[in-house]
């Protein structure tokens, strides 16, 4: 790490000494308990050999996109042990433990907002490593970020810069995933400058026992276009927080998200759109599956400050239940502060519905196949528009296999 | 023995008797039509033959093919070859119809033990099928039922079952809010499948289709009991006469 990370990372750790863990007395955890992080030991992993070493774990292979993605990084319980990478024109990809004082000086913690968010001065304290990656031109296909945590009692906190400059085309993907009871806390600042167009996944596939907490921080310049999904199928107590700062005339947002729970897993999506300047767009659909015991909280704030005139915000988010005990917890709120803007927002939370199942158990399908189409159809309006094929392909798998009944996987026909 | 067999049977919804009493048989190969004034126990005959949830039954009994039908969940009575053509088929944003159709038809070929098709195989099957509704190649790669008008959905209903190729098609009121052109449609579709190994319930309250598809015996239901059955002369005296005649009558001969 330079200089400019450990200085802040100082000043983050005496932070978050100050905030320490956070309480369901405060409001934007009220739904959410995280006393089992807090009152485990965690230890961070022991350094591994360096990236030139090329070692890779077995287990990255379930997750890896091989030569699909033009450049990725696989982090091992927070630090690098592979990077690939093709050469493509306008691209930069660097480990943050080897990015100089210069590429990370204008960028390290600029966005995040570790003042006031502990885990993200908690982040800020104890990370080793994350990427770095720069774009000044249009970069076509995707990069690859892949952490997987692998051991009991270990913690890891990726940070991660995307620094799209203006004008420039940056798609990147995040998975997270591992094995065992390990906690990863991780930050992902995204810069979007002028007419820059980026596209951010997040998906989440941790173990089951496993703790994730995860901030992702946007700003926007002016005509620039975000796109953030935002997938969560693991671990046992996640948070996912995704704020965007609409800060340039005429930029562009949409924030998908999407959360498929069983057991007693719990996922608290927590998203905030800030529009400062005028004439900018967001668009926010989340959608929740929620089976057995799991609980999930949709928790989305729009603010439109009062020179965002000509502002157009839609906010909706839908869950579907499969259980009687699954709870779900939907809450958009919406500020406007000034009168010309189209705004509007909604929720649902529903169950399979009586009619279409009887409709297609009257054509054959099984009741397990049945629920499954249509637990796959109310995904699919989120995983549809995914535009990076390997991605949205790995995510229906998923979903297939996350799906109890005997269901193909729909063919190339059906697209 | 008959394909199927009704013998007095009791059924209703939310704790009211809606049929109270209807004997039925009908035979492969036959055409049969159920006509009946709204409110006559129609659609709830339709609605207790595929097994549609909250639907009871008091008494009587369902034979199908000499089997106890009431006894099946609805998708082993499709798989055993009932189908029901919805009179409000519902629509399915985000199933795809070729998605759906191809799964369905693979249940069904599994229940039967023969091989499941292929996305190639299923196709060239489908076009064949679509002739016969007069289905264009665009509706298959939408999702089912989804923005189709009124007529669409019921081409589609029987496409679905030109596909799935039933033992006993029950038709219920398919031909209500159809025009003149999808009835036709409608009923060269059903046309197609008539042979002396399919038989087919048409549940209607008018005659009009009964034009263009020809039933070989018609009912009248009237208050949850066929009060009447003849040939298909019957429907034309119907249409004439309205359903008053028949209530009339039954009420007189009750007397």
């Amino acid at each position: 790490m330079r200089a400019a990370a450990l200085s802040i990372r100082e000043e983050a750790a005496e932070r978050f000494r100050e905030l320490g863990y956070p309480t369901t007395r405060l409001e934007e955890w009220k739904y959410t308990n995280v006393a089992p992080i807090a009152k485990t030991v965690w230890v961070p992993a022991s350094v591994w050999v360096p990236a030139s070493a090329g070692t890779t774990p077995a287990e990255a292979g379930a997750y890896t996109y091989g030569p699909r993605a033009v450049a990725e990084l696989i982090f091992v319980n927070g630090h690098i042990v592979n990077k690939r990478e093709f050469r493509v024109p306008g691209l930069r990809v660097i480990p943050i433990s080897e990015a100089s004082e210069a590429d990370l000086e204008p960028y390290y913690g600029r966005l995040a907002d570790w003042q006031h968010h502990a885990f993200v001065a908690l982040n800020m304290a104890e990370s080793r490593d994350g990427a770095l990656l720069i774009a000044d031109g249009a970069v076509e296909g995707f990069v690859h970020l892949l952490f997987l945590g692998q051991s009991d009692g270990v913690w890891s906190h990726p940070h991660n810069l995307i620094v799209a400059g203006r004008a420039s085309q940056l798609t990147v993907v995040e998975t997270y995933a591992g094995t065992g009871r390990y906690f990863t806390n991780a930050v992902t600042e995204v810069f979007a400058g002028d007419g820059a167009v980026v596209e951010h996944y997040k998906v989440e596939r941790e173990s089951l026992e496993a703790f994730h907490v995860g901030t992702v921080q946007i700003r926007q310049e002016r005509s620039s276009s975000v796109i953030s999904r935002n997938v969560s199928f693991g671990g046992l107590l996640v948070r996912n927080d995704v704020n965007a700062v609409l800060d340039g005339p005429g930029a562009n947002l949409s924030l998908d998200g999407l959360f498929v729970l069983g057991g007693s897993q719990h996922v608290d999506n927590h998203t905030f759109i800030d529009h400062v300047s005028p004439q900018a767009e967001s668009h926010e659909l989340y959608k929740g599956i929620l089976d057995d015991n799991a609980r999930g909280i949709f928790d989305g704030r729009v603010i439109v400050r009062p020179n965002a005139q000509k502002t157009v915000s839609r906010q909706e988010n839908r869950n579907l239940l499969l259980s009687e005990t699954a709870i779900v917890d939907s809450k958009p709120t919406l500020e406007i502060h000034n009168d010309d803007v189209k705004c509007n927002h909604g929720s649902t939370i529903g169950q399979l519905d009586e009619e279409t199942m009887f409709y297609l158990r009257s054509r054959c399908l099984g009741e397990e196949e049945a629920k499954n189409l249509l637990v796959y159809a109310f995904a699919s309006e989120v995983v549809d528009r995914m535009n990076i094929e390997p991605v949205r392909e790995q995510i229906r798998r998923e979903l297939f296999q996350r799906m109890p009944g005997r269901l193909p996987e729909p063919g190339k026909e059906s697209r | 023995m008959p394909l199927l067999e009704i013998r007095n049977l009791h059924a209703g919804i939310d704790g009211k008797e809606i049929l109270k009493g209807l004997d039925l048989s009908l035979d492969a190969g036959e055409v049969h039509a159920i006509m009946g004034p709204n409110g006559s126990g129609k659609s709830t005959l339709a609605n207790v033959l595929a097994g549609r949830p909250h639907y009871e039954v008091t008494s009587g009994t369902v034979l199908y093919e000499g089997k106890d039908l009431l006894a099946l969940p609805p998708e082993e009575r499709a798989r055993q070859g009932v189908f029901l053509a919805m009179q409000y088929p519902v629509e399915i944003p985000g199933v795809n119809n070729t998605y759906f159709l191809k799964a369905a038809l693979n249940a069904l070929r599994k229940h039967r033990g023969e091989e499941e098709l292929d996305a190639v195989e299923f196709l060239q099957m489908a076009r064949e099928k679509m002739k016969v509704v007069d289905f264009d190649e665009s509706f298959m790669n939408r999702g089912v039922n989804e923005g189709f008008s009124g007529g669409e959905k019921k081409r589609n209903e029987i496409f679905q079952m030109a596909i799935l190729d039933p033992k006993l098609a029950i038709l219920d009121e398919t031909d209500s809010g159809l025009d003149i052109d999808a009835l036709r449609i409608v009923a060269h579709g059903v046309n197609t499948l008539r042979s002396e190994k399919h038989a087919v319930l048409v549940i209607t309250h008018y005659q009009r289709l009964l034009r263009y598809l020809v039933p070989d015996v018609v009912h009248v239901l009237a208050a949850g009991r066929i009060v009447k059955s003849g040939g298909k002369e019957l429907a034309v005296e119907l249409e004439q006469k309205g359903y008053e005649w028949v209530e009339q009558e039954v009420a007189g001969a009750a007397r």
